[in-house]
């Protein structure tokens, strides 16, 4: 395509005036480069507090499903299943249309609030499951051997089995966290203005779509790289010779 | 106006790849060779176009592109046309009309200046009224009276830069709350996230017709934004243009645009049977009475 305009995003989001130096006053005069460093912001800021909420959530929920007792094993598996048989959106749509509905005091939380704890949870059930894989792939004998020494049971989990499992689980919470900023952009059909609504709004006031998308994309793809690095990096930190994929 | 985009970063992505393959400029010859003419159709567009699933595509600017193909047929004395349907969205419908996938795209696209750089439009045939749908009951009568007040509007419409300006100019601060959809943005309205619903006047009517209780609901204030709505097709093919702008005057002088206007937003229409009961505006009368292609900035000027 010959016909590019970068210039778009020199634009005022109200006049569509070029400004200069491609900045607004601030305030609610904005152009769409500022309107799109924001939405990477929101962008942002949902996938990272809704990792937060997913793997605490989602490391609790793993480890009761690794316990000897049955209730707590029981509630780990029904937890990992509801959140991970719904479709997110409908996830979404159920926390912002639905609970206000049925609990009235959620109807004071933001929709923010809302989409976070929606796509935590949601995650949360797929890191419970990597949870669960970690620690059933360390040999029983570890277990039983730290029973042995007289710790107690969470003292096992937090001495002796947890600090292997999330070494070796690594790799695919990686991919989870990436996951979460792609996911991330379901937050527009709660009103989040997030990138994808950026998006959707901007292609449609400046009929420059293919730039919008284009540099909407390399923000995506920018946030997903910079957290896959992030993860090698506390991946090489915490190697420990002799373990899988430790010191060579 | 525009209605129901959901981001198809596909579509658009496949249609930037084919807007590189070279489109016919000229779309009659095209025609006649073919046999055959490319609509763009629209799923959710109130209704000047929208879909009854099946591959149904109805609506007021649906029938009348079928109207259009039908005197095209007749100019290039083809025994028989056929009339293909192409669904396009907001974000894939100027792209596809550029690359030639669809010929004729009669929806609910404003015929803007930005627009008239990458595309050709037809007579305007509807021009569309940005307004403020509040509950009944809200005492709300005017723009002004949002302020610190929640409005909601659909992503991805007009109507979002629209609620921009006038908060600027006018001073008004409000809370803005975006469905993704117009169902979506209207019940942020009927369940009270949001006091006003702002959109395009015929949506409004359409969603407060379809309502439970259409009476609890009524459009007010002044009209915020004015926009002509047009048949968007290929630039610089001035042939094929006298094509659709002729069958459009006929329409128009046999009053068969009226009739038209009137079987989709008076009469009951499907799938629900309501009636969208949206008498043609001074506007659009005015856009028949003098046929023209002017981009919205014309109008706001005015």
């Amino acid at each position: 395509m010959a016909n590019w305009d970068w210039e778009v995003f020199c634009k005022d989001t109200a006049t569509s005036e070029v400004m200069a130096g491609c900045l607004g006053a601030g305030g609610k005069d904005i152009t769409y480069l500022q309107w799109m460093m924001s939405a990477w912001g929101w962008t942002m800021s949902v996938a990272l507090l809704a990792l937060l909420v997913a793997l605490v959530l989602g490391s609790l929920m793993g480890v009761l499903r690794t316990t000897p007792v049955k209730g707590l094993v029981w509630l780990g598996n029904a937890w990992t299943e509801l959140f991970r048989n719904i479709p997110l959106l409908v996830q979404v749509f159920l926390w912002y249309h639905v609970l206000p509905a049925l609990v009235p005091p959620l109807k004071g939380l933001s929709s923010f609030v809302l989409v976070v704890f929606a796509l935590g949870l949601f995650t949360s059930a797929r890191i419970a499951e990597q949870v669960k894989a970690g620690i059933q792939s360390l040999p029983k004998g570890q277990r039983y051997a730290g029973l042995a020494l007289g710790l107690t049971l969470p003292q096992v989990y937090r001495y002796v089995l947890l600090p292997m499992a999330f070494r070796i689980i690594i790799p695919p919470l990686t991919s989870e966290s990436m996951n979460i900023v792609k996911n991330s952009s379901v937050a527009f059909a709660v009103s989040i203005a997030e990138l994808t609504m950026f998006a959707m709004q901007a292609q449609e006031e400046t009929s420059r779509g293919i730039e919008i998308y284009l540099a909407v994309s390399l923000l995506y793809f920018i946030s997903a790289f910079s957290i896959n690095r992030v993860a090698l990096f506390i991946e090489r930190r915490t190697q420990v010779p002799g373990l899988i994929g430790g010191g060579k | 106006m525009t209605t129901l985009p959901l981001a198809r970063l596909l579509a658009i992505a496949a249609a930037a790849l084919l807007a590189t393959g070279a489109a016919t400029a000229d779309t009659l010859k095209k025609i006649k060779d073919s046999g055959s003419i490319t609509l763009g159709a629209r799923e959710s567009s109130g209704a000047l176009a929208f879909t009854l699933g099946d591959g149904k595509y109805v609506g007021f600017h649906t029938e009348m592109a079928q109207r259009i193909a039908a005197d095209i047929q007749k100019q290039l004395g083809l025994p028989k046309l056929d009339v293909k349907f192409q669904v396009v969205t907001s974000q894939n419908r100027v792209p596809l009309v550029q690359n030639g996938t669809v010929d004729l795209e009669c929806g609910s696209t404003t015929n803007n200046s930005a627009r008239q750089k990458d595309v050709a439009f037809a007579m305007t045939t509807y021009v569309e009224e940005v307004r403020i749908a509040v509950k009944a009951n809200s005492g709300i009568t005017a723009i002004n009276q949002l302020n610190g007040r929640t409005v909601a509007t659909t992503t991805g419409t007009t109507s979002v830069q629209t609620l921009r300006k006038h908060e600027r100019s006018a001073g008004v601060d409000f809370k803005e709350v975006f469905g993704k959809d117009h169902a979506d943005s209207f019940l942020l309205l009927e369940s009270g996230r949001a006091d006003a619903f702002v959109m395009d006047g015929q949506i409004l009517a359409g969603n407060i017709s379809k309502a439970k209780n259409p009476a609890d609901f009524k459009i007010v204030g002044e009209v915020l934004s004015v926009e002509p709505i047009a048949c968007m097709l290929r630039k610089d093919d001035p042939a094929f243009k006298k094509a659709v702008d002729d069958s459009i005057k006929g329409l128009v002088k046999s009053g068969d645009l009226a009739k038209l206007y009137d079987k989709w937003f008076m009469q009951p229409i499907p799938p629900a049977n309501t009636r969208v009961g949206l008498p043609a505006s001074d506007a659009t009368k005015a856009a028949w009475a003098n046929p023209n292609d002017k981009p919205m900035e014309d109008y706001a000027r005015k």
